[in-house]
C-alpha cells in the first residue's frame, strides 16, 4: 500500500511543491501525470526513499519512511523497490546476467543465479544472459532493465516513462509487460508519464495529476 | 559478486587507461625499489667485508685508493710497504691482530692473495671442499672463482701478473699453483679471491727475478727487503683510533686509513646518484598519481548513472564510494606486485653484470626489509588518487539521474 498526506518539498530559497494526497492499494495502479518538470521524478524519488519531504507523511509497501534511518532505508528500499529508469544505466562492463547480479550485490546479498535465470527467461532473454547491454536492441535493453527491478520480487515497482522513445507497437508492449510483471509479483506499479498511449492502456489506474511547475523543479533534503 | 571482483571488472573495461595507470605506477615503484635494493645490498656488502677491521695499514697515496683495493679489492693498491714494518707493527701494543695481503696476480680476473689463515677465518669462512693451503704454492679458490674457472682440489693453475681485469699479463708458467680447497660462499669479497701464502707471491716473483748466478749475499738482501701490500688491522681498544693512524702516518713511510671514514665519504658522493634515482621515482609515482586520479575521476563522470543506479538498487553510500577505492586498491597491488618483480629482475642483471666484472656482489633475489616502503608508498598513492573521485561517488546526487531532460 502506499499513502500520502500532506506531502510537500521545499527548494532551498525556491517555492514550494505540495502533492496531492493518495492512497493505492497493494497491487494497485497509479499514474503520475504532469509536463516535465512537475515534480514527477520528485515523487519517484519520496517513494523510493532518496528525497525526505519536508512536510507531510509517506507510506510506501506499508513502512512509514520517516521512521527509518538512512541505512535502515537502503536496505528496505533494495527488498521492497523496483525501479525502472527512463534511462536504463545498464552497465557494459558487465553481462547482462551481471547486471541483474547487480542488485544482489547493492542489497549485500549472496547472487542467486537461479532467480536470474528465471526471471531472464520469463521475459525472454534467456539467449542474451551472456551479452552485453550494447549489444542488445532497444527494446531487449529496457526488458533487461525491467528484469533488474523485477529480479528480488519488489512490493512497489516505480517506472520513469517507460514509453518515452517507444512506438506506438512496442509501448503497447511494454506497458502489457510492465502489467502483468507487477501482478505477478503482487506488486503495486506507479508508472510517471506526460504520454497519452499509457491513460489508454491503463485505464482503469488511479491518476494523481501533478501542476504545472512554477518554473524550477524543487528538490528537498537529500535522504 | 563482491566489491572485489566488481571492481576489477569495472577496472578491466577500460583496458587502455587501466593499463597506462598500471604502467606508470609500476615504473614509479620499480625504480623506487631499486634504489632500496641496491643501497641496502651495497650498504650491507661494505658492512660484512669491513666488519673487524678498523685501519687499513699501506703505502702512501690515497686513502679511498687503500681500503677500495685492500678491503673491497676493487681498486688498485698505491704501492708496496717493507715487511719488516708490518712485523714490528704487529707487535705494537695497540694492534691486537694483523692480516698482511700481498697483491700482484690474477687466476682468470680474480685476485691472487698471498695471506695467512688469519684472512679467511677473520670472515668466518669454511671450506666446501678440501683443506687450506699448508705450504707455499698451494692455494684455495672463493666460491665464485671455483665455479668460473671449474677447478677442482688437486688440479693446478699458473697465475697471470697484474690484478687482472685487462688480462694483458704475463703468465708465471714456471711457478704453478696447485688447488687444495674451495671455500664455500660466504656473501663476502673471499667469494672473488684466491687466497693463498704469502710466500707464495714472494716465490712467483723471485723465480720471475732469479738467475742462475745468484749467490747467498744475494738472496739475504732479497729477504731483507720483502715487502707485502697492506695489512688490515684490528684494535686492541677503540681509544686506539685517534693516536694509531696519527703515529703510522707521521711516524712511518706508510699510511693508515680508516675503512669506516672512507666509506662514509664514498656513500656521500654515490649517495647523490641514489638521490637523483630516487627522485625520478617519486616524479613518476607523482604522474602516476596524477594519471589514477584522472582515470577515477572521469570514471566517477561516466559512471555517474551506473552508480547512482546502485544507490536505486539498495546500495548504501560507502558501498558506492568503496567501489571506487577498490579499483585503486587494484591498481596499487597489481602495480606493487609487477614494480618489486621488475626491481628484483632489474637488479638481478646489474648483479650479473656485476659479477661478470668481478666487481660487488649483488643478488636480485633477495628481500630487503626497506622494500615494505614500496608497498606503502603504493596505497598511499592509490589512496591520494582515489580519495576525491570516491568521495564524490559517495555523495552521489542520485535525483540527478531522476531529472532526465
Amino acid at each position: 500500500m502506499i499513502r500520502t498526506r500532506g506531502l510537500c518539498v521545499v527548494h532551498p530559497g525556491g517555492p514550494r511543491l505540495a502533492f496531492a494526497d493518495v492512497t493505492v492499494a497493494q497491487g494497485g495502479r497509479l499514474l503520475l501525470r504532469g509536463a516535465s518538470g512537475s515534480g514527477k521524478s520528485t515523487w519517484l524519488a519520496l517513494a523510493a526513499g532518496l528525497l525526505t519531504p519536508a512536510a507531510g507523511d509517506l507510506v510506501v509497501a506499508d513502512q512509514a519512511l520517516d521512521q527509518l534511518a538512512p541505512p535502515a532505508r537502503d536496505a528496505w528500499r533494495a527488498r521492497c523497490i523496483g525501479f525502472l529508469p527512463q534511462r536504463l544505466h545498464l552497465s557494459d562492463a558487465l553481462t547482462v546476467a551481471d547486471n541483474l547480479a547487480l542488485a544482489y550485490f547493492a542489497a549485500g546479498q549472496a547472487v542467486d543465479r537461479d532467480a536470474i535465470q528465471r526471471t531472464l527467461t520469463a521475459l525472454g532473454l534467456r539467449d542474451v544472459a551472456a551479452r552485453r547491454p550494447s549489444q542488445l536492441s532497444g527494446g531487449q535493453a529496457q526488458r533487461v532493465a525491467l528484469a533488474r527491478a523485477l529480479l528480488r520480487r519488489p512490493l512497489v515497482i516505480l517506472a520513469d516513462e517507460p514509453t518515452a522513445s517507444l512506438d506506438d507497437g512496442a509501448a503497447a508492449q511494454a506497458l502489457a509487460l510492465l502489467q502483468d510483471s507487477s501482478r505477478d509479483c503482487g506488486a503495486t506499479l506507479v508508472i510517471a508519464t506526460h504520454d497519452a498511449r499509457v491513460m489508454q492502456a491503463l485505464p482503469q489506474a488511479q491518476v494523481l495529476a501533478l501542476p504545472v511547475a512554477p518554473g524550477r523543479e524543487p528538490v528537498g533534503r537529500r535522504a | 559478486m563482491n566489491l572485489f571482483s566488481l571492481s576489477w571488472r569495472y577496472l578491466w573495461s577500460r583496458p587502455l587507461a587501466t593499463g597506462l595507470n598500471l604502467l606508470l605506477l609500476t615504473l614509479g615503484l620499480a625504480t623506487v625499489a631499486f634504489v632500496l635494493i641496491v643501497q641496502d645490498q651495497i650498504d650491507r656488502a661494505f658492512e660484512r667485508d669491513l666488519a673487524g677491521i678498523d685501519v687499513v695499514v699501506g703505502a702512501k697515496g690515497s686513502p679511498m685508493q687503500l681500503i677500495l683495493a685492500g678491503v673491497f679489492h676493487l681498486d688498485v693498491p698505491p704501492g708496496n710497504i717493507p715487511l719488516a714494518e708490518v712485523q714490528q707493527l704487529a707487535q705494537h701494543p695497540q694492534v691486537a691482530q694483523l692480516i698482511p695481503l700481498s697483491l700482484g696476480d690474477n687466476l682468470a680476473g680474480f685476485r691472487i692473495v698471498g695471506t695467512t689463515v688469519d684472512y679467511p677465518a677473520h670472515y668466518g669462512a669454511t671450506l666446501a671442499q678440501g683443506v687450506l693451503w699448508q705450504a707455499p704454492m698451494e692455494a684455495v679458490l672463493g666460491a665464485q672463482v671455483a665455479q668460473q674457472t671449474g677447478l677442482r682440489p688437486g688440479q693446478a693453475f699458473v697465475g697471470a701478473h697484474g690484478l687482472g681485469g685487462g688480462g694483458g699479463g704475463a703468465e708465471h708458467g714456471d711457478t704453478p699453483y696447485t688447488v687444495t680447497g674451495l671455500m664455500a660462499p660466504c656473501g663476502c669479497v673471499l667469494d672473488r679471491l684466491v687466497l693463498t701464502a704469502t710466500e707464495s707471491v714472494w716465490k712467483v716473483h723471485d723465480d720471475m727475478h732469479a738467475t742462475e748466478d745468484m749467490d747467498e749475499a744475494d738472496r739475504a738482501a732479497i729477504e731483507a727487503d720483502r715487502e707485502v701490500t697492506l695489512a688490515l688491522i684490528r684494535y686492541r681498544t677503540p681509544l686506539a683510533a685517534v693516536s694509531f693512524p696519527r703515529f703510522i702516518n707521521d711516524g712511518t713511510s706508510m699510511q693508515a686509513a680508516a675503512p669506516a671514514l672512507e666509506i662514509t665519504r664514498l656513500m656521500s658522493l654515490v649517495g647523490v646518484g641514489t638521490r637523483v634515482f630516487q627522485g625520478l621515482g617519486v616524479v613518476l609515482l607523482g604522474v602516476a598519481a596524477l594519471s589514477v586520479f584522472i582515470a577515477l575521476w572521469s570514471a566517477v563522470r561516466e559512471r555517474r548513472a551506473d552508480l547512482a543506479m546502485l544507490r536505486m538498487l539498495g546500495a548504501p553510500p560507502w558501498k558506492v564510494g568503496g567501489l571506487l577505492l577498490c579499483e585503486a586498491l587494484w591498481l596499487a597491488t597489481l602495480a606493487c606486485v609487477l614494480g618489486l618483480l621488475a626491481a628484483h629482475g632489474l637488479v638481478a642483471v646489474v648483479g650479473d653484470m656485476l659479477m661478470a666484472g668481478q666487481s660487488l656482489a649483488i643478488t636480485g633475489w633477495q628481500w630487503v626489509h626497506t622494500e615494505v616502503w614500496v608497498p606503502v608508498l603504493a596505497l598511499g598513492v592509490a589512496l591520494l588518487a582515489a580519495g576525491l573521485p570516491a568521495l564524490g561517488a559517495y555523495r552521489l546526487d542520485v535525483l540527478q539521474l531522476l531529472n532526465t531532460r
